[in-house]
C-alpha cells in the first residue's frame, strides 16, 4: 500500500480540522472513524480521533498506559455503554453505516463486531458449550449445524487438536493460552466481521503469544483485526497498519513500517523505541 | 550474644508473648463455650425427646388434652406453610435482588442528578433523567429491605393479621361470598404463608444480591460481547454461576421462618386441630407453636413434659435436615460449576 507520510497531518491538536489526508488512501475501509470525542463522565477522554481501519488486515493500537486506546476500541462494538456516565460523540462507520447512534440495536452490532479481553474469560461451562453459547442465544437449535460450527470455530482458533478429545471437558481445566484460544474460538462461532483484541497476549507466556500471533496473521484472510498492544515487537510482528495514541489522542497513525522506522512525529519514536512508555 | 538480643527488652519481650498466649486462650475458650452451649442443648433434647419418637408419636394426631397421641398434624401443618411461604418469597426476593443488582445504575442518585442536570441541552440526555429515578427507586427499595429485616417478628405477625386477613381477606369474602360468609376473612394457611414470606424476604434478596455480586465482571462482559442481551446474560451466565449462593440464601430465610412462631400466632396457627388442612384457607398446626402450646397450656404438665421434648426434637431433626438439603445442593452445584 502506497503511503506518503509526508502530507499526514499532525493530530496532536485536538481543535484543528480533522482533514485525513493519509486515510483515504486507503482502498478498501472497513471502519471509518471520524472525529470521535469520547467522555467519562466530565472526563474528556478521546480528542478527536479520526481513523480508518482496512479490511481483512490487522491494525495495532499502541501508547501508554490510560492514553484511551482500550476505550477507543470498546467504542467500536459499543462495549462503554455499560459503563454508567460513558458517552460517545462522533462518527463511527463500519461499512458505511453509523453504529455510534443511540438507535443502533447493539446486539446485532456485537455479533458483527466480536472481541476477545484482556483477561481470558471463559464461562465456567465445558469447552464446547463456551463456543456454541453464541450459537445458542442467536437462536440457533439444530444440534448437528452447531458440532459442525463449534468444530470449524476451534479449527480456526488453532486449538482443535488439542481439545478435540475432551470437548465436554470444563474449559477451566485449559491452560492460560488455550482459554484465550477458546475465547477467540468463542468470538469467530458468531461468524463476525471484525475482531476486536484487548491486549489478548498480555498474560500469557512466550510460547503461548506466539500461537496467539500466528493465529492473528491466518484470521487476517478472513477478519478485519483491530489489536491493542503494550508489545511493541507483536504490534511490528502482526500488524499492517499502527496507531499510536497518547493522552486521549491519535498521535500518528500510519503502515507499520512507517510507524517503526521512520516516524513522523518525534513522540512517537520516543516511544517506539522506548525512551519513554 | 549478638546486637539483636541486646536490643530485646527482656521484660517487654516475655510480657508480649504472655499476652499472646491471653489472647489465644481467650479466643478458645469462647469458641468452647459456643460448642459447649450447642452439645447441651442438643443433648438434653436427644436424651429426653429422641425415645418419644416412634411411629405413633409421629402418624398420630394429639389425644386426651395434649396428654398424648402424637403430633402427626403439626408436622404436616409445618410442611405445608414452609412449602407455601417458599413459593412465594423466593422468586419475589430473587426478582428484587436481580433488579437491584443488576438492572438499576451502579451510580448513586446524587450522582446521576448532577449528570442529568449537566447533560441540559444534549441529545438523548432523557436516558439520564430515567438513570437518575432508577438510583433512587434502587436507594428506596434498599432501605425499605435494610428495615425490614429489623422489624421484630411480632409486628409481621400483626402486621399480618391487619393487611392479609382484615383487609385483603374480608375484601375478598364481601367480594366472593355471600354477606355473612367468612372463607378468606380468617387465620389460614395462606396468610400465615405470605406474612412469613415477609420475614423471609430481606434475607432471600440480601444473600441473592450478594451471590450476584461474586460473578465476576468480564463474564457479563464475554456475553454482552458476543450479542446477548442482558436478560440473555443473566439467564445464562450470571443466574447459574451465582445459583449456589442463592441456594444458601434462600434455605437459610427458610429455615428462619420455618422456625418462627410469632408471625403466625394471629395469622393462621391453630391450637388444636383433629384433621389436616385440606386448602390454602383453612387453618393449620405447627410444630414450633405445638411446642409453644405443650408448655404453657397443658392440664397436665408431668404427662405433657415427654411430648414437649418429643416436638422440640422433631423441629430439631427438621430444621437440621432442611439445612443439610441446603449443604448438599449448594456442594452438588459448587461441583458442577468447579474447575474455573
Amino acid at each position: 500500500m502506497p503511503m506518503t507520510i509526508e502530507t499526514q497531518p499532525s493530530r496532536l491538536t485536538p481543535n484543528a480540522p480533522s482533514p485525513a489526508a493519509g486515510d483515504e488512501r486507503i482502498a478498501n475501509p472497513k471502519i471509518d472513524v471520524r472525529n470521535l470525542n469520547f467522555f467519562y463522565g466530565d472526563a474528556h477522554v478521546l480528542h478527536d480521533i479520526t481513523l480508518t481501519v482496512p479490511e481483512k488486515q490487522v491494525t495495532a493500537l499502541i501508547g501508554p498506559s490510560g492514553c484511551g486506546k482500550s476505550t477507543f476500541l470498546r467504542t467500536l462494538n459499543r462495549m462503554n455503554d455499560i459503563i454508567p456516565g460513558a458517552r460517545a460523540e462522533g462518527v463511527i462507520a463500519i461499512d458505511g453505516r453509523n453504529v455510534n447512534d443511540p438507535g443502533l440495536d447493539v446486539v446485532r452490532l456485537r455479533r458483527r463486531v466480536g472481541m476477545v479481553f484482556q483477561k481470558s474469560n471463559p464461562f465456567p461451562k465445558s469447552i464446547f458449550e463456551n463456543v456454541a453459547y453464541g450459537l445458542r442465544i442467536g437462536g440457533l437449535k439444530n444440534r448437528g449445524e452447531t458440532i459442525e460450527i463449534v468444530e470449524k470455530s476451534l479449527r480456526r482458533a488453532a486449538l482443535w487438536d488439542e481439545v478435540k478429545d475432551r470437548l465436554n471437558a470444563s474449559a477451566g481445566a485449559l491452560s492460560g493460552g488455550q482459554q484465550q484460544r477458546l475465547c477467540i474460538a468463542r468470538a469467530l462461532a458468531v461468524n463476525p466481521e471484525i475482531l476486536l483484541m484487548d491486549e489478548p497476549a498480555s498474560a500469557l507466556d512466550p510460547i503461548a503469544t506466539q500461537k496467539i500471533e500466528e493465529l492473528i496473521y491466518e484470521l487476517k484472510d478472513n477478519y478485519t483485526i483491530v489489536i491493542v498492544t503494550h508489545n511493541m515487537q507483536q504490534a511490528a510482528r502482526v500488524s499492517d497498519r499502527t496507531a499510536f495514541f497518547m493522552l486521549g489522542k491519535l498521535v500518528e497513525y500510519s503502515d507499520t513500517k512507517t510507524i517503526f522506522m521512520t516516524p513522523r512525529e518525534r513522540m512517537t519514536e520516543d516511544y517506539v523505541t522506548g525512551r519513554f512508555g | 550474644m549478638s546486637a539483636v538480643d541486646a536490643s530485646l527488652n527482656t521484660d517487654h519481650h516475655r510480657s508480649r508473648r504472655a499476652s499472646d498466649a491471653i489472647l489465644l486462650g481467650l479466643l478458645a475458650s469462647s469458641i468452647i463455650l459456643t460448642l459447649l452451649i450447642l452439645l447441651v442443648i442438643l443433648g438434653v433434647v436427644t436424651a429426653r425427646g429422641a425415645g418419644q419418637v416412634s411411629w405413633e408419636f409421629l402418624s398420630q394426631p394429639p389425644r386426651e388434652g395434649l396428654t398424648g397421641g402424637g403430633i402427626f398434624p403439626a408436622i404436616v401443618g409445618t410442611a405445608a406453610l414452609v412449602l407455601l411461604m417458599t413459593i412465594a418469597a423466593v422468586p419475589l426476593g430473587v426478582a428484587t435482588a436481580i433488579y437491584l443488582h443488576e438492572y438499576t445504575p451502579a451510580e448513586g442518585p446524587r450522582l446521576a442528578w448532577s449528570r442529568w442536570v449537566a447533560s441540559k441541552g444534549r441529545h438523548g440526555r432523557f436516558a439520564l433523567l430515567r438513570r437518575f429515578l432508577s438510583a433512587s427507586l434502587a436507594v428506596v427499595v434498599r432501605s425499605a429491605v435494610a428495615n425490614l429485616a429489623g422489624v421484630p417478628s411480632i409486628v409481621f405477625g400483626l402486621f399480618g393479621l391487619g393487611f392479609f386477613i382484615q383487609f385483603i381477606g374480608r375484601g375478598l369474602d364481601r367480594m366472593t361470598q355471600p354477606p355473612g360468609e367468612i372463607v378468606w376473612g380468617q387465620g389460614s394457611l395462606i396468610w400465615a404463608a405470605l406474612t412469613l414470606a415477609l420475614l423471609t424476604l430481606p434475607t432471600v434478596i440480601v444473600a441473592t444480591e450478594e451471590a450476584l455480586r461474586t460473578v465476576p465482571p468480564d463474564q457479563r462482559e464475554a456475553s454482552l460481547a458476543l450479542g446477548a442481551t442482558r436478560w440473555e446474560t443473566i439467564r445464562r451466565i450470571v443466574m447459574p454461576a451465582s445459583l449456589p449462593g442463592i441456594l444458601t440464601g434462600a434455605i437459610l430465610g427458610i429455615s428462619r421462618g420455618a422456625g418462627e412462631v410469632a408471625p403466625i400466632l394471629f395469622t393462621g396457627a391453630a391450637y388444636y386441630l383433629p384433621f389436616l388442612p385440606q386448602r390454602v384457607t383453612d387453618q393449620f398446626m405447627h410444630l414450633g407453636y405445638h411446642v409453644l402450646i405443650l408448655s404453657t397450656q397443658s392440664p397436665d404438665v408431668d404427662a405433657t413434659e415427654p411430648l414437649l421434648y418429643g416436638t422440640v426434637f422433631v423441629l430439631l431433626i427438621l430444621t437440621f435436615l432442611l439445612n443439610l438439603t441446603g449443604v448438599l445442593i449448594r456442594a452438588r452445584t459448587r461441583a458442577r460449576l468447579a474447575g474455573r
